[in-house]
């Protein structure tokens, strides 16, 4: 290892001496045989310091007076102040129960359903009709989400949409776009309907890596097809879901700004405020810049945390993990 | 392939299955298209016919009206400009940032690519949010400046992560010692060797890249106020959400011609849906083996 690492240094390495090189040496040695790969890095380095972390560094806005002239590192210490006036607000229950309703939601929905289609997917022994299948189901996930909320209005306008109609000719005359207790279950099938196929994509990998001599051996027992899906591809599929699912506990807070924001209208408002639509309401709109931080870092702290904690939970019991 | 020979239908209760499985793929295979099919028709048919839901499979008395209207009207236009400039260079800089940083971090060699790679993934996971964030292009000037729809967007790590397990798991690594052997130096090695064996992965990130611009609608409307910026989504959602007035007069839900005016704003808008997705779905069916390709590297777990 170290042989290698020896010959595949680039630059001509300082001869070695017998006593062990100083931080400053090691350093020096370093940079002589890597600044390539330092110069390499930098542009992704830069942008990375700049529009990710000096924003975090904005953060402690979220404990100060606003301040126009200092702008992100803020003005006098104000401590907790802009959180207590979060908690307190009479907004804080609504806003925190509607992002965690449509984030539950969608996290169960849009968790189970790539893995449902994936299994069937699967089940097609036809390579064309296979691939053709996967082609239709992809194709979704690029349609931007203004077109999604676009045709979602068209579809659903409760005076011609052809959903609308379709409903009522079984009796059901639906208000698909101003009823509130509408307004989730129509978020999450069009999360479904777009995204359900793209994700899958994933699950299809590790079932295709499924050792067919296990199906063969099913068979010879007696098993039949559904069998295989139970006994043999769901437990295939596990690492995978245990993986994707610590990703999407990350996001347990985090809703689709863009898509909820366009689909807001005044009859829904009260079940279709989340955090994210409220940050910006507060903070961008209404100039409130501390209060805005403090519930935008609100949100990113319990998604950390919910990350850390189903990570740790992943490693203890399932023996898998992020890191 | 044993696999089939597994699957293949022995039983009644096989061939049951089978016919579920026909079914059940049928309808998720109708629920998929159907909507976008109908967008399709609904927007060359006559809007009375397709109001009154005598539109159902096929076209009726084709009607060019909606595309004449989209065709004149200047904003669309502007927008769809404004997206072409900023995907084009917005992804050009996303490769020279990309690509070269995932190449030094795929270089097992490197020892501090370890502190790099959390350096760039803790940004996944943890945000200084928004406002912190509106106030930082505040003060470097990128608000209502159109290069807030390039620079913020240079790096994603996600895209980073894929293009490294690539260069980290499909080049041999006695490549690389051949090279270095023969005096080739890290920069001529990226750029002679690693890259021109890479067009893969090249293609996968420069695709995600290009449909992420081109669908980018957040940063248009938060940081820019300035219309003629404005990429082609924000002047999407005005006349799909906001129900703008059109040129011609059609549109807006308050419009003259009441629901007559309706039926052919509604019309305008099928066919907005369709110019503004249009380019995307013709790339689509001959782009569609690398997107999927750029999952399966970016499932390697690194």
């Amino acid at each position: 290892m170290t042989l290698v690492r020896e010959r595949t240094g680039l630059a001509a390495a300082p001869a070695g001496r017998g006593t062990p090189p100083g931080r400053a040496e090691r350093v020096r040695r370093h940079l002589s045989r890597y600044w390539q790969l330092w110069v390499l890095l930098l542009p992704a380095i830069g942008f990375t310091a700049v529009f990710a972390y000096v924003p975090m560094y904005g953060i402690q806005l979220a404990f100060r007076e606003f301040d126009f002239q200092a702008g992100l590192t803020g003005g006098r210490w104000v401590g907790l102040k802009y959180f207590e006036i979060f908690f307190d607000s009479p907004m804080f229950g609504t806003v925190l129960r509607n992002t965690l309703t449509i984030s539950i939601a969608t996290l169960v929905v849009g968790f189970l359903a790539p893995i449902a289609l994936a299994l069937v997917i699967n089940q097609i022994v036809n390579a064309t009709r296979k691939r053709f299948m996967q082609t239709a189901t992809y194709l979704p996930h690029f349609i931007s989400i203004v077109v999604v909320v676009g045709m979602l209005q068209v579809l659903l306008n409760p005076s011609n949409g052809t959903v609308t109609r379709l409903f009522s000719g079984f009796g059901l005359d639906l208000d698909l776009l101003g009823d509130p207790d509408l307004f989730v279950p129509v978020y999450v099938i069009s999360e479904v309907w777009q995204h359900c196929g793209w994700n899958s994509i994933i699950y299809l990998a590790a079932l295709a890596s499924v050792d067919t001599q296990l199906y063969e051996a099913a068979r010879i027992d007696g098993a039949n097809r559904l069998h295989l899906i139970r006994h043999v591809d769901i437990p295939a599929l596990v690492p995978t879901m245990i993986i994707l699912f610590i990703l999407t506990m990350g996001g347990v807070l985090s809703t689709g700004f863009e898509k909820i924001w366009l689909m807001q209208n005044a009859l829904n408002l009260p079940v279709s405020e989340v955090i994210a639509t409220y940050t910006y309401r507060i903070g961008i709109l209404g100039n409130q810049f501390s209060l805005g931080t403090a519930i935008g870092l609100f949100n990113t702290l319990i998604n950390f945390l919910f990350l850390v904690v189903t990570n740790w939970l992943a490693k203890k019991f399932a023996d898998t993990s992020l890191w | 392939m044993k696999r089939l020979s597994a699957l293949r239908a022995r039983t009644p209760g096989d061939i049951a299955f089978s016919v579920v499985l026909a079914v059940v793929c049928a309808v998720i295979l109708f629920v998929t298209i159907y909507p976008l099919w109908f967008v399709a028709i609904a927007s060359i048919s006559e809007p009375r016919l397709v109001a009154t839901g005598q539109v159902t499979f096929l076209p009726q008395n084709i009607s060019l009206f909606g595309y004449e209207q989209i065709f004149a009207d200047e904003r669309i236009w502007t927008g769809y400009r404004n997206t072409v400039v900023y995907t084009v260079v917005g992804t050009a800089l996303n490769m020279v940032v990309t690509l070269p940083a995932a190449f030094a971090l795929s270089r097992r060699e490197f020892r501090p690519r370890r502190a790099l790679m959390l350096f760039f993934a803790f940004t996944m996971f943890f945000s200084g949010g928004l406002i912190p964030q509106y106030l930082l292009y505040r003060d470097i000037g990128l608000l209502d400046n159109w290069l807030v729809f390039v620079l913020p967007t240079a790096l994603n790590v996600y895209n980073l992560i894929i293009a490294r397990a690539f260069f980290e798991n499909a080049l041999p690594e006695e490549l690389f010692e051949a090279a270095t052997l023969d005096g080739v130096d890290y920069f001529r090695y990226f750029l002679n060797i690693a890259l021109p064996l890479s067009k893969a992965i090249v293609s996968v990130i420069a695709l995600y890249y290009l449909v992420q611009h081109w669908n980018d609608f957040f940063t248009g409307l938060i940081f820019v106020r300035d219309y003629q910026l404005q990429p082609l989504q924000i002047v999407l959602r005005d006349i799909l959400l906001s129900n703008q007035a059109f040129a011609g007069g059609a549109g807006g839900a308050g419009g003259s011609g009441g629901a007559y005016g309706q039926d052919f704003a509604d019309q305008i808008k099928y066919g907005v849906i369709i110019v503004s997705t249009l380019p995307v779905l013709l790339l689509y069916p001959f782009l569609q083996k690398y997107f999927e390709k750029g999952v399966m590297i970016g499932s390697v777990k690194g």
